[in-house]
């Protein structure tokens, strides 16, 4: 019986018809991929992308120098060297991360007393060489200027839970 | 003078006229067909497929076609330049020949002739030759283990293709596809035939190569099979070669099992479409049977694929000869 069974089954195509319909019902269904360039998937507001030295609204920078994020960094990707100003203050004369060194693990923007380095919400900076990617303290600070809007953003929303 | 015009000059280029009217449609066609199976089998997976060239990548054929063309020809240094250059083109012409005599309405056929499937039988037996010589003069051991098994596998599909075509045959009465279609006027050979049309379904994939057959064409054990030296235009020709045979079979399909370009009822909406219409439409319908297979189906062995054609298709399709020869003499219902 279970043979006359198997065998029907194997006449009446079951298993073909039901993967053809299988197939078939997928084809409506909603599609999983995005058109990427022209549309993007949600990030979280603690996504973890391209790195930003943050100002205070006066235009002061915020880094302190203490060098907490160059102590923390497992990958050592970030290089500080620091000088008192001439207001007395102390304050970086260079601040370095390596991207290509950078394992976006979050610890330097945790590890921040004054919400000076963060990670934004950019991840398409890919370079054309590898030299790019060696931001320096200028590129750093530009890239606090440009993305400053989502940065606040993201910082008030996540907020609560820090 | 008057003569040459008249008696040869002026009808030649009539035929001409006539070949473009078939041909240019075909490669459009073809072209589309890329699209369409990058799309369907896309949706399948639940991707997008192509977006970016055109509005929905309408114009990514193009965008392919003007990228193949613009590519280097590149001969191996072993190969038979002669034979190697002559493969594509031969699996080319061969796919476009057939199309001769593949009636699209009533009446519109280029050349009407009495044993057309006949024709269509050799001219898809020959496009083998394209294939053996393209395996042969890469002289690359891939190329040459995707020829074989291309033609073992096509040899072998043919003979189940033709049994069917006789069931076909003697219940039409005639080798003529006009009078094929015609002969289904009211009862689409679907509908008697039907294992025979599920089997040939089976055999045209494997003829063409398709999923789940494309065993010739295997990426995973012979890089691509007998095209693997192959690049640029002459590369071109055989996926355009591939993609012509696989509209070419959807029309055969069509004439011997769907009613040709007769509407499904005889009934007063659908005879206004015009039959052409409905020719395209049942291809349309064939092809996208091609491309769903090839989204559902993984790859068979090559033993698997031997013994389902010789030990499943053969029998059952000699049985089906001499059923269907039986019935009709019994019941006295030869066509006469």
């Amino acid at each position: 019986m279970l043979a006359l069974d198997r065998v029907a089954r194997s006449f009446l195509w079951q298993e073909l018809i039901t993967g053809f319909g299988l197939t078939l019902k997928y084809m409506f269904k909603r599609k999983a991929t995005l058109n990427y360039p022209y549309e993007k998937g949600p990030l979280s507001p603690r996504f973890r992308g391209e790195h930003a030295l943050r100002r205070y609204p006066n235009g002061e920078e915020r880094c302190i120098a203490c060098k907490l994020c160059e102590a923390v960094c497992p990958a050592q990707a970030i290089t500080i060297e620091s000088e008192a100003r001439a207001d007395g203050s102390r304050r970086t004369t260079r601040y370095d991360i390596d991207m290509t060194k950078c394992i976006y693990c979050g610890f330097c923007e945790e590890a921040c007393p004054v919400d000076a380095i963060v990670e934004g919400p950019n991840f398409e900076f890919a370079a054309e060489t590898r030299e790019e990617l060696f931001y320096n303290k200028n590129k750093l600070l530009a890239n606090g200027d440009r993305w400053e809007r989502e940065i606040a953003q993201n910082l008030a929303a996540d907020a609560p839970y820090r | 003078m008057d003569s040459l015009w008249t008696g040869t000059i002026w009808p030649l280029a009539v035929i001409v006229f006539y070949i473009l009217l078939i041909a240019v449609p075909l490669m459009v066609a073809m072209a589309y067909l890329t699209y369409a199976e990058r799309k369907i089998i896309g949706a399948m997976q639940l991707r997008q497929g192509p977006m970016t060239v055109g509005p929905y990548g309408l114009l990514q054929p193009i965008a392919d076609g003007v990228k193949l063309f613009f590519k280097e020809t590149v001969i191996p240094t072993g190969a038979n330049k002669i034979v190697f250059v002559m493969a594509p083109m031969v699996t080319f012409i061969l796919a476009l020949v057939g199309w001769a005599v593949i009636p699209f309405g009533a009446g519109i056929v280029l050349a009407d002739i009495n044993v057309g499937i006949l024709y269509l039988l050799a001219i898809s037996s020959l496009g083998v030759y394209g294939i053996i010589m393209a395996g042969w003069a890469s002289n690359s051991r891939y190329a040459f283990l995707g020829a074989l098994r291309s033609s073992a596998q096509m040899i072998s599909y043919e003979i189940a293709i033709g049994l069917i075509i006789i069931s076909v045959l003697i219940t039409a009465g005639s080798l003529n596809l006009s009078e094929i279609v015609m002969a289904q006027d009211g009862l689409w050979y679907i509908i008697p035939h039907f294992p025979m049309f599920m089997i040939f379904m089976v055999a045209i994939l494997a003829e063409t190569n398709r999923h789940p057959f494309d065993l010739p064409e295997d990426e995973s054990t012979l890089v691509t099979g007998y095209n693997v030296e192959y690049s640029s235009m002459t590369f071109a020709l055989f996926f355009l070669g591939e993609y012509m045979n696989m509209i070419l079979m959807s029309a055969i399909a069509v004439i011997l099992f769907l009613g040709g370009w007769l509407p499904p009822l005889n009934i007063f909406p659908l005879t206004l479409i015009p039959g052409p219409i409905w020719f395209i439409l049942k291809v349309c319908f064939v092809l996208f049977c091609f491309i769903w297979a090839r989204a559902t189906l993984p790859r068979y062995r090559y033993d698997q694929l031997m013994r389902l054609g010789w030990k499943i298709l053969l029998p059952f399709s000699l049985l089906w000869v001499v059923l269907t020869s039986g019935f009709l003499v019994y019941f006295d219902m030869l066509p006469r």
